[in-house]
């Protein structure tokens, strides 16, 4: 298929559509705001429905009640917006519905601004939002691995009953590339038979709920989640390496950061200092053991994260390593992205050449 | 021969029912399950259950059901009707959830002229965390976070969403009731069944509110309740028809 030029947010709500995802609820917040309008457009022309909601909080519990009536839906926002659906999403977590929600991540804490960032890594892969639960949260750094990647949300989502986040930031969203429309592995996928769409008197009335008053209930039900998160961590952790074989350095970086962090490493394995780039697809669940492999590989003086936050997946890494190697840390918060030359030098430093 | 002269409306299921005593949301249920089964539609029915004492409705109805996060029914109400037109939707809220913390979604669903009905049980209290003052407590009646009585110059006047809403356009239906005695009982259940009714004729947003007792945290006997809520609740949340901007009433 010819490759097509697209801009990240509207590819990415073209995905969802072609995925069958034809129920949109958001609330605008810069830098996402292409994908709304994109899907304000498209839906009417597909019999689906884009709703403007009053707020972020309004916005996702359309999709709790829209996923809990058995639709395929989605809604996305941007880091504040995102941090008000964490109500919503952890009753969907506890509910088990299937849900896609992306995070075009801005600088924080607080109202912070619009430049791309990466310091919502604790709020989506630790849950976010009260008590003990996961959502699965998948890294594109391309626009073409943002359209796979929403693409396969949605399926991943119907498979665990599970809300899928696709994290990327502002430069995701913001830059065109060029693409190819590609369709997912094809999956066996449950029958949404506990979906809330009229009993039509023939079967007992379904509930959708987060609420397990008695302790004995909601301790089966946590154990009934968790046992569900280990099958996601065998089933669908998602990386790339590149580089050298045998490196002296390996970075781990994912997303935005990790084109970046993959051009340092070209520099120093051009200046003959033997470099790799781990890449996470999957934050969560992420790939901690295959992590491990690549730095314990016996040349490896040490491995470096770089982030667009203050420090937040390089904690991650240390589980992951587990002390073998020394973890170092490059990057910020903020908005300034750091340039291939600066991670290189950084890198140099930590190696002491 | 036996004849059966009662049944209990098959748009309940057989679960007990947890209310304390005295309390009329069994009533309000009962209005709404025999309106729904009258109308034929439990088998195409979703309702949202709120947080507060109605929590377990999600239980008490036979029709499919969803509960909801604090307030937030009628956007959870939004993303169903908007999925599956066909469905008759409605939520069913207390005045905490409903008139506080979900104040935007209530508004801005009849703003949109959603065709979903809630139904809004005002007891003038928050009776399931234990007696706290509601946004629709009486100037002066106590409650166990206003020990002296709801202050007008602390908290303000209750707040009448009846009136509110009923100011919306999309609004198409809005009416309070109450179900002290049969006849308003009776009242309440015309109320209830229009709505649906108008819901089915796709004429936007529906809302029945119904004075109810909370003789528990009212630290009342139910028949005294009944009297207070005449007494005091009526003159100030009057009964009637707020809004009706259908056809038949053009």
């Amino acid at each position: 298929m010819a490759k097509e030029l697209w801009k990240g947010n509207e590819a990415i709500a073209e995905a969802a559509i072609k995925a069958g995802c034809k129920f949109f609820f958001g609330y605008p917040i810069t830098p996402q705001n292409e994908i709304p309008e994109y899907f304000s457009k498209r839906l009417p022309e597909v019999s689906g429905c884009f709703l403007q909601a009053e707020s972020e909080i309004a916005a996702i519990n359309m999709v709790y009640g829209a996923a809990g009536a058995g639709s395929r839906v989605m809604t996305s926002s941007s880091s504040p917006g995102i941090s008000l659906k964490q109500e919503g999403i952890t009753y969907i977590a506890c509910a088990e519905l299937p849900a896609v929600i992306v995070n075009m991540m801005r600088g924080g804490p607080g109202l912070g601004n619009i430049a791309p960032s990466q310091a919502d890594y604790y709020q989506a892969t630790r849950g976010g939002g009260n008590g003990d639960y996961r959502t699965v949260v998948l890294a594109p750094a391309t626009i073409q691995e943002a359209t796979d990647l929403v693409q396969e949300a949605f399926d991943i989502a119907d498979m665990y009953r599970i809300p899928v986040v696709v994290l990327a930031d502002g430069m995701i969203g913001q830059m065109m590339e060029a693409i190819e429309w590609r369709t997912p592995k094809k999956r066996e996928l449950p029958k949404k038979t506990w979906a809330t769409d009229g009993t039509k008197l023939q079967r007992q009335h379904n509930i959708v709920n987060s609420l397990f008053i008695d302790a004995g209930d909601c301790t089966v039900q946590n154990q009934k989640l968790a046992k569900k998160y280990e099958a996601i961590v065998q089933n669908e952790i998602k990386y790339s390496i590149t580089g050298e074989e045998d490196p002296e350095v390996v970075f781990v970086a994912y997303g935005t950061m990790s084109r970046v962090a993959r051009a340092a490493c070209m520099r120093l394995n051009e200046q003959g200092i033997k470099a790799s780039l781990f890449r996470p697809i999957t934050l969560w669940p992420f790939p901690t053991e295959q992590l491990k492999a690549e730095a314990v590989k016996p040349n490896v003086k040490a491995v470096i994260t770089v982030e667009l936050s203050m420090g937040q997946m390089v904690d991650d890494v240390k589980i992951a390593v587990e002390g073998a190697k020394k973890v170092s840390f490059v990057g910020t918060g903020g908005g300034i992205i750091p340039t291939p030359q600066e991670i290189e030098e950084a890198a140099k430093k930590i190696l002491g050449r | 021969m036996e004849k059966i002269v009662y049944q209990k409306s098959k748009g309940l299921t057989d679960a007990e029912l947890h209310y304390c005593p005295g309390c009329t949301h069994g009533t309000i249920h009962k209005l709404v399950a025999e309106s729904l089964e009258e109308l034929g539609l439990v088998g195409t029915t979703v309702g949202i259950a709120p947080v507060g004492c109605s929590v377990f409705a999600y239980n008490y109805f036979a029709c499919d059901m969803q509960e909801a996060a604090h307030g937030r029914a009628p956007a959870v109400a939004t993303g169903i009707k908007r999925t599956h037109p066909e469905l008759t939707v409605f939520t069913y809220q207390g005045d905490g959830d409903l008139a506080a913390i979900g104040t935007a979604e209530i508004v801005h669903s009849a703003m949109r002229g959603e065709k979903i009905t809630t139904i809004f049980v005002n007891n003038a209290i928050y009776g399931m965390t234990g007696g706290q003052m509601a946004p629709t407590t009486l100037v002066g009646q106590k409650a166990t976070t206003a020990p002296y009585g709801r202050q007008q110059d602390h908290y303000g006047s209750p707040i009448r969403m009846c009136e509110l809403l009923s100011t919306i356009d999309g609004t198409a239906y809005a009416e309070r009731v109450t179900v002290t005695d049969i006849p308003n009982l009776m009242k309440a259940k015309r109320a209830i069944k229009k709505a649906f009714t108008l819901q089915q004729q796709g004429a936007g947003f529906t809302f029945v509110e119904v004075l109810s007792t909370c003789p528990t945290n009212w630290g009342m006997t139910p028949l005294k309740a009944i009297d207070w809520l005449k007494n005091n609740m009526i003159p100030y949340f009057p009964l009637g028809v707020y809004a009706d901007r259908t056809e038949e009433a053009k």
